[in-house]
């Protein structure tokens, strides 16, 4: 199959699977506290009806406030895109560049962040200083986690740590073991989950993210909340398969596609379940612990890129 | 061989004995009795080790030969003459009620365990044990420097329990490199932790690694030594224990701490092409020196006065292994001895004079002389002693030190002399008003045996006049051992 | 020799010893007295699973017995020790104040870096497996003195303090496969003679001055005013 083709299939694959990821932890997080919770597919119905919604713009409302959610939605689509989910090795795989990704990122978060202060009230201006202090912390956590596995693989394209993570038989390396704990700790700071951020608040001051988007309707509303759901999909696709590459698919063959597919879903499975037991056993700290907790993750990237250093080069 | 046995199952036997019946009213008689007997066999092992040359055991566990068999014969000799001014001084303790039973127990059973770590520090052969004796050395006093339990005795305490255990295990970590080299050149395992082995194969270590380990053992036992800078819990530690403890503290535990070091450098210093452990030795005898003599003048309390004088002693001696050669090698071995004695001698003093004017305090205590004549002269004479007078011994070690000095790196006699003229301007300054001048009113005489005093005063005395034929050649055969080339 | 030619175990020991490391780091930074003794205990049982694993895949097996002595003191009976204290001195429920922990943890970094480079010279010279593993035992012995520095309440310094000895004790099995056993056994009766003296002294600093914040025990100084 051509490998364009097959590259538009994933992203839309992509596009369309992250309500169901979202719904999935929030149907999780349900039971574990004995409520009887919406289904899984819950973030559909709720897309849908907010893009059948109408907008209501504020008087002092600037035109950025009007395009933010579009270039949010686009860059996170884009970053999507590039993120092997089904398989190495196709033409897009070429930007896939780990500092590109974390680029985009932060090309939709500055928008986000302006979009935030735009109307020019309180809540929207503290959500966006709040995020803008969480991402300068989380970032360089992030890229040393980064830039430790890039040691060992000598690149930093996704699309060949992947690969070069593949050909090899099990390594255990100390320095992946600390990657992935600073990772994990930094895309949920990045996502806005428990403990940094909670996604099911109704308390403006406890917000981070929401207070962003407090001010947005309709459809706008919509594709601010698909570009967030995009963004925990791109995060759980992007550890499931760096650091558990087993399953994805090397060719353009059906039934490997077809593993691939079916090994990735099960990984981001276990990863919502994961994310939803932990959200309901952890408390959310207050904001001016939020440096001490990107600090820990800080300490475990630079432990791992320590342990690469001291451990495994000889 | 049975001697040294002797010697170390003496104490060894006398620690859980007095752990049940410390309390008793003659445990201190029978506490003499025993540091007596440990010193009868102690002689015995001199007197072996004489006439026979160097020793190891079978099982090559233990190894004496001169550089340790003196050391050994002055740590019993001390613990002696401290355990005869221990006896009423404890019993006086006992009667004013700063400690009860249960601490006499435990004060007894530790000053034998003590004398025990000590006697295993200075006779193994492995250097492993070494570390475990001077590790356990520390932990038996431990409980007696806060024996009083103030607060600062317990804050003494602490900070010895700390400083010390920290810098213990820097000098753990060097014996762990130490072996780390030994294992490289002789791969069975019994071998390499004994001093005699690897002091035959001591040219074939690396030398990277044993700089190193050389640079940890130093700061470890440097520690221990009362090395500026790691010399914070000297002072306190020798102050504010009972004074029987500041006498062993002061007159045996450093000189351990010394002996370690110099061993080390036997081993390492044929391995390096440089000079570097000598230097390093050097700069920090040179500096505790310096920081120490200055210092003393800014004390208030009379032991503390004289720890710094303790860690200005053992700054000089460490300068002198450093500056290596015969003749400093010789003045040092002859100052280990020498200081002992006389600090030991001093502290003693000192206790009677606390007792005298009830107080530690150096603007307290007035009129000694007056007072108790016999108290107030050895005061000064032993204060005399220490601050370098001929014709006592420690004059003897300090002029073939200047003399070594002189003949190898002549501009260091400056500093050396200036530190000398400032420890004693600060002792003089301070134990004059405390000898002379009129007492307050009401202060009695108390009840003191100046017999060991007068003895280690005597001792001093002889070897700074004329060294004795057997000690002299005892102390060249040491000086051979630690330098190549003897003195005589 | 390359990583990857290592063996399973070798790489599970490596990985260990980097765990080992960690929980110095988590040291560091509790600020609670009960998880202080419990990130303790977990280090005594990482260093106990490596230490095991080392004896396997080296051949020398009387490291099992190091490695017992080890889970029955570091595991067992010092943090049973230390809990029971903290029990009977009634201060659970006290948390301490560690001043500046973003500094200390750079700190700590920077003490990683420099054990590293000093290390580097034996690294050079080892043939063992583990060589690669002295550079992170000198960090823990160096992590272990931080934090006796940066603490102020005893029993803070007294973990550190045996997180210390476990770095030395962790230095002499990966750069020599263990010291000879009567080392060993006299290192290990000096720590648990140190533990129990500890335990005393805790509460003659309680009676003392009445709590055990170390800050108060000041009434000494260098130069007497």
């Amino acid at each position: 199959m051509n490998g364009w083709i097959l590259a538009l299939a994933q992203t839309i694959l992509l596009l369309f699977c992250a309500p169901l990821l979202t719904g999935w932890v929030k149907w999780v997080k349900c039971k574990l506290q004995s409520r009887r919770g919406a289904p899984p597919w819950q973030p559909y119905r709720d897309l849908l009806r907010l893009f059948r919604k109408e907008v209501v713009l504020s008087e002092s409302a600037s035109p950025i406030f009007r395009v933010a959610p579009y270039i949010v939605f686009s860059v996170t689509a884009l970053a999507g895109s590039v993120v092997p989910m089904l398989a190495t090795g196709l033409p897009s795989a070429a930007i896939a560049d780990v500092i590109v990704l974390v680029g985009f990122f932060a090309l939709g978060r500055f928008f986000l962040a302006l979009a935030g202060m735009d109307i020019g009230t309180a809540f929207g201006g503290m959500g966006s200083s709040r995020e803008m202090t969480i991402s300068s912390l989380a970032e360089p956590a992030m890229l040393m986690g980064i830039f430790t596995i890039a040691m060992t693989v000598h690149s930093t394209n996704l699309a060949s740590m992947i690969r070069y993570l593949l050909e090899q038989p099990i390594q255990l390396y100390p320095s992946f073991v600390f990657a992935a704990m600073g990772m994990l700790l930094v895309a949920v700071a990045e996502t806005g989950r428990i403990p940094i951020d909670n996604p099911a608040t109704h308390l403006e001051l406890t917000m981070v993210h929401e207070a962003m988007i407090l001010e947005y309707t309709g459809r706008h509303l919509a594709l601010m909340e698909w570009g967030a759901m995009l963004k925990l999909m791109i995060y759980s696709v992007l550890l499931a398969n760096l650091f558990l590459p087993w399953g994805i698919a090397d060719t353009f063959t059906p039934l490997p596609l077809f593993i691939g597919f079916a090994s990735i879903m099960i990984k981001l499975f276990l990863l919502g379940t994961a994310l939803a037991v932990m959200e309901t056993g952890i408390a959310k700290m207050r904001f001016f612990r939020a440096p001490q907790y990107l600090g820990l993750a800080f300490i475990l990237s630079l432990l791992g890129m320590l342990s690469h250093v001291i451990l495994e080069i000889n | 061989m049975t001697a040294l046995y002797a010697t170390l199952l003496i104490p060894l036997v006398a620690m859980f004995i007095f752990g049940v019946i410390g309390h008793w009213k003659y445990a201190g008689t029978l506490n003499i009795m025993v540091c007596a007997v440990t010193f009868a066999t102690s002689l015995q092992l001199a007197v072996d080790i004489f006439t026979n040359g160097a020793m190891i055991t079978p099982g090559k566990m233990f190894y004496i030969d001169p550089f340790n068999v003196y050391l050994i014969l002055v740590n019993a000799l001390v613990g002696l003459t401290t355990s005869i001014f221990s006896r009423p001084y404890m019993a006086h303790e006992l009667k004013i009620r700063r400690v009860d039973a249960g601490r006499m127990r435990l004060y007894h059973a530790m000053f034998q365990g003590f004398l025990l770590t000590m006697l295993i520090a200075l006779s193994t052969n492995n250097l492993g044990i070494l570390w475990v004796a001077v590790e356990g050395a520390t932990l038996a006093t431990v409980l007696l420097v806060s024996l009083y339990r103030t607060p600062e005795a317990i804050e003494a305490g602490w900070k010895y329990f700390i400083l010390c255990g920290v810098g213990i295990a820097q000098a753990l970590f060097g014996t762990v490199l130490i072996y780390f080299a030994a294992e490289k050149v002789l791969p069975g395992k019994e071998g390499s932790l004994l001093w005699s082995v690897l002091q035959e194969h001591s040219d074939q270590l690396e030398p990277t690694v044993l700089l190193l380990a050389f640079v940890f053992l130093l700061v470890g036992y440097g520690t221990k030594i009362g090395l500026v800078p790691l010399h914070n819990w000297l002072p306190d530690a020798h102050s504010e224990g009972p004074t029987p403890m500041s006498a062993i503290l002061s007159g045996l535990l450093l000189n351990i701490a010394l002996y370690a070091v110099v061993r080390y450098k036997m081993l390492i210093e044929p391995a390096l092409n440089n000079h570097l452990p000598s230097y390093i030795m050097m700069g920090f005898g040179m500096l505790s020196f310096s920081v120490a003599g200055i210092l003393l003048h800014r004390q208030r309390d009379i032991k503390r006065m004289f720890s710094y004088s303790s860690i200005e002693h053992m700054g000089l001696m460490t300068f002198a292994f450093g500056l290596g050669g015969p003749l400093a090698t010789f003045g040092a071995l002859l100052h280990m001895i020498v200081h002992s004695l006389t600090k030991s001698a001093i502290f003693i003093t000192v206790g009677h004079a606390a007792h005298i004017a009830g107080t530690q305090k150096i603007s307290e205590i007035r009129g000694l002389i007056k007072t108790q004549p016999a108290v107030g002269w050895t005061f000064l004479l032993g204060t005399v002693a220490i601050a370098g007078f001929p014709p006592f011994g420690v004059f003897t070690s300090e002029f073939l030190l200047f003399t070594a000095t002189i003949k190898s790196m002549p501009w260091l006699v400056m500093p050396l002399l200036i530190g000398l003229a400032v420890a004693f301007a600060g002792l003089f300054r301070h134990v004059q008003p405390m000898v002379f001048g009129e007492p307050p009113e009401g202060q009695l005489p108390v009840k003191a045996n100046m017999v060991p005093i007068i003895f280690h005063l005597f001792l001093v005395l002889w070897l700074g006049i004329s060294i004795p034929d057997i000690l002299a050649n005892w102390l060249d055969q040491a000086t051979i051992m630690v330098v190549g080339k003897g003195l005589l | 020799m390359n990583y990857a030619q290592l063996s399973l175990i070798e790489q599970l020991i490596l990985t260990l010893s980097a765990m080992v490391l960690l929980t110095s780091f988590l040291l560091l930074a509790q600020t609670r007295i009960v998880s202080l003794i419990n990130t303790f205990a977990v280090q005594g049982f990482l260093l106990f699973l490596g230490t095991c694993l080392i004896a396997q895949s080296s051949g020398r097996y009387h490291l099992y017995i190091s490695a017992g002595i080890t889970l029955a003191l570091k595991v067992f009976f010092i943090p049973w020790l230390l809990r029971r204290l903290v029990k009977r001195l009634d201060i659970r429920r006290d948390v301490e104040n560690v001043g500046g922990p973003s500094m200390i943890m750079i700190a700590g970094g920077a003490l990683v870096l420099f054990s590293y480079y000093v290390a580097l010279p034996i690294r050079e010279l080892s043939t063992l497996a583990t060589r690669n593993t002295i550079a992170i035992s000198l960090a823990i012995i160096l992590l272990g003195m931080l934090m006796m520095i940066t603490r102020r309440k005893a029993v803070s310094q007294v973990v550190g303090f045996m997180s210390m000895e476990n770095g030395l004790f962790f230095a002499a099995v990966v750069s020599t496969y263990g010291m000879p056993m009567v080392v060993e056994l006299g290192v290990a009766f000096d720590v648990l003679v140190a533990a129990i003296l500890f335990g005393i002294f805790f509460y003659q600093i309680r009676a003392g001055i009445g709590s055990l914040d170390v800050d108060h025990l000041n009434r000494l100084h260098e130069v007497d005013r």
